[in-house]
C-alpha cells in the first residue's frame, strides 16, 4: 500500500485559541474571600436564670455610637488606642487572695479587673453604627486577646499560639498532638475570650 | 536611490514565539483551577471590610451565606437604597431567614448539621441595626456559629 503522510495541522492559531479561553476565565474568575472573624452567638435560654452579679470594675464597656465614635469606660477614645486599653484591662490582675492572677503583668490596679477569667468586655452598638466600624472594633478586641495569649504561650512554651494551632491542624506534624492540645487549652483557659454583646 | 542597508551582522535574532502557547496554556490552567463559579449572583453591593485577626474558613460546603448591603443600581428603583438582605438569588426579609436556615439544614447530611456556619457577608457601609436583627434571628434558629467575612488588611482601610 502506498503510504500517504497526513498533512501537518497548522498549530499557528493555537495561541489565539488559548488566549481566548484565558481571557474568558480571567473575566469570569472571582476569587472568593473565605476568611473572617469567627464568633459564637449566645443561645437564647428561656429559663429565667438570675444573671450572676458582676462587679462594675470587672466590666470593660465599649460603646460605638451612630456617628462611629468610640466610648470606652465613659471616655471618648480613638480606635487606635483601643487595643492597648483592652490589653491593660484584661491583664490588670488586681485581685487578691483567691482571685489573684499569678501570670498577669499588668498594673495590678485595684480599680480595674481582678483577673482575666473575671474580666468581661461588653460591646454595645447603636442601630446607626456602620458595619465597617463595628468590625474594626471587633478586630481590635480579638487582637487584644490574641496578643495576651501569644505572650503567655511564648512564656510557657516558647512558641506563639498561632503556630501551635497550625501544628495541631497539620497532618504531617511530628509530635504529641494530645500534649499540644492540652497546651493550647491551657493558654485559652488562662485568657478566656469573654466578649459580651448587648442586645 | 533607495538602497537598503545590509543587515549588520551580529544583530539579535528574532525571539522565538513557539513556546507562547505553552505559557498561555499554563496561565489558562491556573485560572481554570482557581476559578470558583459564583453560584449566586450578587444583587447587593458587597464591599467587605478589612480585618487582620482573621481565621480561614474551611469546608466550603458547610457554609451558608447571607449577604447584606445596599441594592445594586439596577435594583434600586424597585427596592430602594436602604440595606437589604439577600439569600441565595433573591432579596429577602428577616422572616425568610428561618426558612432559609431550615432548607440549608435539610440539604445537608444530619451528622454535618452542627458544623454549619453562617457567613455574614455584609457591606461595610451597612448599618448595624439590620445586622443585629439578623443575628437575633439566627439565635432564634439556634444557628450560633457565625463568621463575619472580611478581607485581609489593616483596619485603617475601613472608612
Amino acid at each position: 500500500m502506498a503510504k500517504r503522510s497526513a498533512p501537518e495541522v497548522n498549530a499557528g492559531s493555537m495561541a489565539d485559541i488559548a488566549f481566548l479561553l484565558l481571557i474568558f476565565f480571567l473575566v469570569t474568575t472571582t476569587i472568593e474571600t473565605d476568611t473572617g472573624l469567627n464568633r459564637r452567638l449566645p443561645p437564647i435560654d428561656d429559663q429565667e436564670v438570675e444573671p450572676p452579679i458582676i462587679r462594675q470594675k470587672n466590666i470593660f464597656t465599649v460603646l460605638i455610637n451612630g456617628k462611629n465614635q468610640l466610648m470606652v469606660e465613659d471616655e471618648l477614645m480613638e480606635l487606635k488606642d483601643l487595643r492597648q486599653a483592652a490589653v491593660e484591662f484584661l491583664d490588670n490582675g488586681g485581685g487578691t487572695g483567691e482571685e489573684a492572677c499569678s501570670y498577669c503583668q499588668g498594673k495590678k490596679d485595684p480599680k480595674s479587673s481582678d483577673n482575666p477569667d473575671k474580666a468581661i468586655i461588653s460591646l454595645k452598638n447603636e442601630r446607626e453604627t456602620k458595619y465597617g466600624t463595628y468590625i474594626s472594633v471587633q478586630n481590635e478586641l480579638v487582637a487584644a486577646y490574641n496578643q495576651l495569649r501569644d505572650r503567655r504561650a511564648t512564656e510557657l512554651y516558647g512558641t506563639t499560639l498561632k503556630e501551635m494551632e497550625a501544628n495541631y491542624k497539620d497532618v504531617n506534624w511530628i509530635g504529641n498532638k494530645d500534649a499540644l492540645k492540652e497546651k493550647i487549652e491551657r493558654v485559652k483557659i488562662e485568657y478566656p475570650q469573654k466578649l459580651s454583646e448587648v442586645q | 536611490m533607495a538602497k537598503f542597508n545590509k543587515k549588520k551582522s551580529g544583530e539579535l535574532p528574532a525571539i522565538s514565539t513557539a513556546s507562547l502557547p505553552d505559557i498561555v496554556f499554563m496561565l489558562l490552567f491556573f485560572f481554570m483551577v482557581a476559578t470558583t463559579m459564583r453560584d449566586t449572583t450578587l444583587k447587593v453591593e458587597n464591599k467587605l471590610p478589612y480585618a487582620d485577626q482573621i481565621e480561614k474558613l474551611d469546608k466550603k460546603d458547610l457554609i451558608m451565606y447571607i449577604y447584606i448591603g445596599k441594592p445594586q443600581e439596577a435594583f434600586q428603583g424597585q427596592f430602594g437604597t436602604e440595606s437589604r438582605i439577600q439569600l441565595n438569588d433573591k432579596f429577602a426579609d428577616l422572616v425568610d431567614i428561618k426558612a432559609f436556615i431550615a432548607s440549608e439544614r435539610a440539604s445537608k447530611r444530619e451528622e454535618l448539621v452542627p458544623f454549619l456556619t453562617v457567613a455574614l457577608k455584609v457591606d461595610e457601609n451597612a448599618n448595624m441595626g439590620l445586622v443585629s436583627d439578623v443575628k437575633q434571628e439566627l439565635r432564634k434558629e439556634n444557628a450560633l456559629k457565625i463568621n463575619y467575612t472580611t478581607k485581609k488588611g489593616d483596619i485603617s482601610e475601613n472608612r
